[in-house]
């Protein structure tokens, strides 16, 4: 029950964000300079330009749309494109899948490489394999992702042939690794910096020295003090890097011609197709919510202590 | 003159010409790219005018004319032939009559008629919107006067009647895919966006947006033993680091080259031979506003081409991707003029011209500019220095390219850099500078001149070809006295291609822009 209603309580919570988002970027495409119209048309007569601003209600006052964007969105209506003139709800859902594909592997190499390298280097501070892997973390957090895409795609396409350099395939394992990886070795650079982290600090705790004193093996001691307390921590860097790689995946998605949501983003605003664009920062908002509601009802798992209060 | 420019402009294909003599294969897949974006606007081809959208809208959909790069002009497509009457205001098409959608059906006359009238939908500002208008009573429709074009009148299933406004060719409006014709019936459909319908050589399979369309043979294309393909496939790449990994792995087989590429590409004794270029019907310019004092005066301006070393950013900075401008017109135009000279680099004469004009110290100016590497920033960039040493100076405001042409199109600017289609038709081309043409339109530096709107009102009205190059010459003559531009560039659009594609054509309208019905790949395809 505390569960439930912690959960209903942060639901909740998310209808004044989301509403922030929304009006956040409804006024800031409101006020930058440039129309769909323009783009539509090179030399449009101007009363059809006019008629058109009239149409798509371009012409109204921004709290008149505002209101009315509000009212659509109130009924799970995104509005209708101006460039496809396709609801923005039927893009958005072509380019979810590849989008969520590409994020959920890149946070898994991210996770399964990152967090055993930190605590790797943690149980042997200043050591070689320490060493190594913080060059390593600092390097992952350094290099620009443009680049290192390129350098893989010159690597493992180009020069070792092993995967297809560019492209989405049948959507199958081939296709992801690449711009996976390239999305991937940002965070997991800094789940290796987080995790060593947490892991040395937790390994001076009371708690720690408590246990060892009590006698209780090292592997023991690490299992069940200092890595199920170094999971708050990384999780909570998970949670957050989640959003981080929402919004990244644009530069890959582009790079890869990989057909997600960063690269519908990315067009829709250049044309300025104010729906796309609020449609598509609008699920990645929700996205990033989703999973940190997610993590917030993991900590209770990962550590009973913690209450959902 | 235009076929000569493209065979020396194509010097690289010339490298694969044994191959040429080849008898086409039968089968295969042509794997292009569209370079220009990272998806397609739309699969609507009505609703776009990006160049990233008519790459694969040439081989799903066709028009009544379409480019013949050879010839260097739009020849009859859908159209059979054209009777001209009434003083060439009037034309008769007859139409094919074995052109059949992709869903079987036969196109008519009333596809062509509810097609123009669709474009002319006022509510909706379609792009081919500027093409159609030509044809009488298109423009009411646009305005919400009509509701159907009263200049065209269908004769019978096959034949049908076009009356224009003024005597133009209306095959270089009428080639492109923006004025394509939609199977009526098919169109209104809402399913017609997911799954498009056309004329063309190959018919729609898959468009999974942000990566690729997927096309496949149409077996009743009315061109005998055509398409050579079975397949197309166009992966959008816009990165052009990307395209190059690909292109060199040999996983697509069309890759457009930007400027370090055009150099890294010519280095290269492997890729040397795959590049084609083309001299395209694009002049790159800055424009200057008249309502800003000094550029009132033809002496100020004049002076800006004679400050700028023009041939220097040419050919360090675009790495020689381009040709040098000599006046609006651009190198393959019909109406070219060979022995124009461009203005020399003379910052002297230059200063003494702005002396001239009272303006011994120079004065100040704000140019407007996208990010653009060809003809954006970096060009901005490395002309600010040019008319500093002749006192000029420049407040540099840099906007997206979206707002760019919104910039342009309302005056509200002092000088901005841009690229405009200069071609294929000369008289089009040119009459962005008659004083008719709304600022709006493309008269983007509100250019006022009586003499220029006499001599291009009379070249309108010539039946003689040969006086109306003349008089069309003389027009781009006068532009370049009165100098209401920097001329920079023509593009030299490069592409490089795989030595087992054939039958790509050096289109001066937009390279990437092929017939792919007349490509074909021979069996060293990986793609098979």
């Amino acid at each position: 029950m505390p569960m439930l209603s912690f959960l209903i309580r942060r639901l909740l919570q998310t209808i004044p964000t989301v509403l922030a988002v929304v009006a956040l970027v409804f006024v800031l495409f409101s006020v930058v300079p440039g129309s769909i119209v323009s783009s539509m048309s090179d030399d449009a007569d101007p009363q059809v330009e006019l008629r058109l601003k009239k149409q798509l209600g371009l012409d109204d006052p921004v709290y008149v749309r505002f209101g009315a964007y509000i009212a659509k969105l109130a009924t799970g209506d995104f509005g209708t494109s101006f460039r496809t003139r396709e609801p923005v709800t039927t893009m958005i859902a072509k380019r979810a899948w590849p989008t969520l594909q590409l994020v959920f592997t890149a946070m898994a190499f991210a996770v399964l490489l990152g967090v055993p390298l930190g605590f790797i280097a943690a149980l042997q501070p200043g050591g070689l394999v320490d060493t190594l892997a913080m060059v390593l973390a600092v390097s992952g957090l350094s290099i620009a992702k443009f680049w290192l895409g390129l350098v893989l795609m010159y690597l493992f396409a180009l020069k070792l042939g092993w995967l297809p350099s560019f492209g989405y395939g049948d959507g199958g394992l081939k296709y992801l690794i690449l711009p996976a990886v390239t999305l991937g070795v940002s965070p997991m650079a800094l789940f290796a910096r987080t995790t060593r982290a947490a892991v040395l600090e937790i390994m001076t705790a009371d708690f720690v020295r408590t246990a060892r004193s009590k006698g209780m093996s090292e592997t023991r001691v690490v299992k069940w003090h200092v890595m199920r307390n170094a999971l708050v921590i990384i999780l909570t860097t998970v949670g957050l890097q989640f959003g981080g790689l929402m919004g990244q995946a644009v530069v890959v998605e582009k790079l890869f011609s990989w057909p997600g949501i960063g690269s519908l983003l990315v067009d829709s605003v250049l044309q300025r197709d104010i729906p796309a664009v609020q449609g598509s920062i609008l699920v990645v908002v929700l996205a990033f919510l989703a999973i940190n509601l997610l993590i917030d009802l993991l900590y209770g798992v990962i550590d009973p202590r913690i209450r959902y209060a | 003159m235009f076929r000569m420019l493209a065979i020396v402009a194509g010097l690289g294909l010339a490298l694969a010409a044994p191959a040429e003599a080849q008898t086409p294969r039968k089968g295969g897949t042509i794997r292009m790219t569209a370079p220009y974006g990272s998806s397609f606007t739309s699969m609507d081809i009505h609703t776009t005018q990006r160049a990233q959208d008519e790459i694969y809208a040439k081989a799903l959909h066709r028009s009544l004319y379409i480019w013949d790069s050879a010839e260097g002009k739009p020849i009859p497509e859908l159209a059979k032939e054209a009777v001209v009457s009434g003083g060439g205001l009037v034309y008769t098409f007859k139409l094919r009559d074995d052109a059949y959608f992709h869903n079987g059906r036969k196109m008519t006359a009333d596809d062509l008629i509810w097609s123009y009238n669709r474009i002319m939908d006022g509510t909706k500002a379609y792009p081919g919107a500027r093409y159609v208008r030509i044809i009488e009573g298109a423009a009411a429709v646009e305005k919400g006067q009509a509701k159907e074009i009263s200049g065209l009148k269908k004769i019978d299933d096959f034949t049908v009647e076009m009356k224009l406004t003024e005597k133009v060719d209306p095959a270089f409006y009428l080639f492109t895919a923006l004025t394509s014709i939609y199977p009526a019936d098919e169109a209104v459909k809402d399913s017609f966006i997911q799954h498009p319908i056309g004329l063309g050589p190959f018919k729609f399979v898959e468009h999974v947006p942000g990566s690729r369309i997927v096309l496949e043979r149409w077996d009743r294309f009315y061109k005998p033993g055509k398409p050579y393909a079975d397949k197309v496939i166009v992966s959008i790449m816009g990165e052009a680091a990307a395209r190059d990994v690909a292109f060199r792995n040999k996983e697509i087989d069309t890759s457009v080259l930007g400027p370090a590429q055009y150099v890294a590409y010519q280095a290269d004794p492997n890729l040397k031979g795959t590049i084609a270029e083309v001299a395209e019907v694009f002049t790159r310019y800055m424009g200057m506003n008249p309502a800003f004092k000094p550029f009132a005066d033809k002496r100020v301006r004049q002076a800006m081409n004679y400050a700028i070393d023009t041939d220097l950013i040419i050919n360090k900075l675009v790495k020689g991707k381009a040709y040098r401008a000599t006046s609006w017109l651009p190198l393959t135009s019909p109406a070219y003029d060979k022995a124009m000279k461009p203005y020399a680099f003379d910052p002297a004469k230059a200063k003494q011209l702005l002396a001239d004009a009272g303006y011994p110290s120079g004065f100040e100016f704000e140019w407007t500019t996208s990010q653009n590497e060809s003809w954006g920033l970096p060009i901005v960039s490395a002309v600010i220095p040019m008319l500093d040493k002749v006192g000029i100076k420049v407040k540099v405001k840099q906007v997206e390219a979206a707002v760019l042409s919104e910039v342009v199109r309302s005056g509200d600017y002092q000088a901005f850099i841009y690229s405009q289609q200069t071609g294929p038709d000369p008289q089009a081309a040119l009459k962005c500078f008659h004083s008719s043409t709304p600022q709006s339109a493309c008269n983007y530096m509100n250019f006022k001149n009586a003499e220029f709107d006499k001599i291009l009102d009379e070249a309108g009205q010539s039946d003689d070809a040969a006086k109306r190059t003349q008089l069309l010459q003389k027009a781009n003559a006068l532009l370049y006295e009165e100098a209401p531009v920097w001329f920079f560039n023509y593009n030299k659009a490069v592409m490089a291609v795989q030595p087992w594609l054939h039958g790509i054509q050096l289109n001066a309208t937009e390279l990437t822009h092929q017939n792919v019905e007349d490509v074909w790949v021979d069996e060293t395809s990986p793609a098979k």
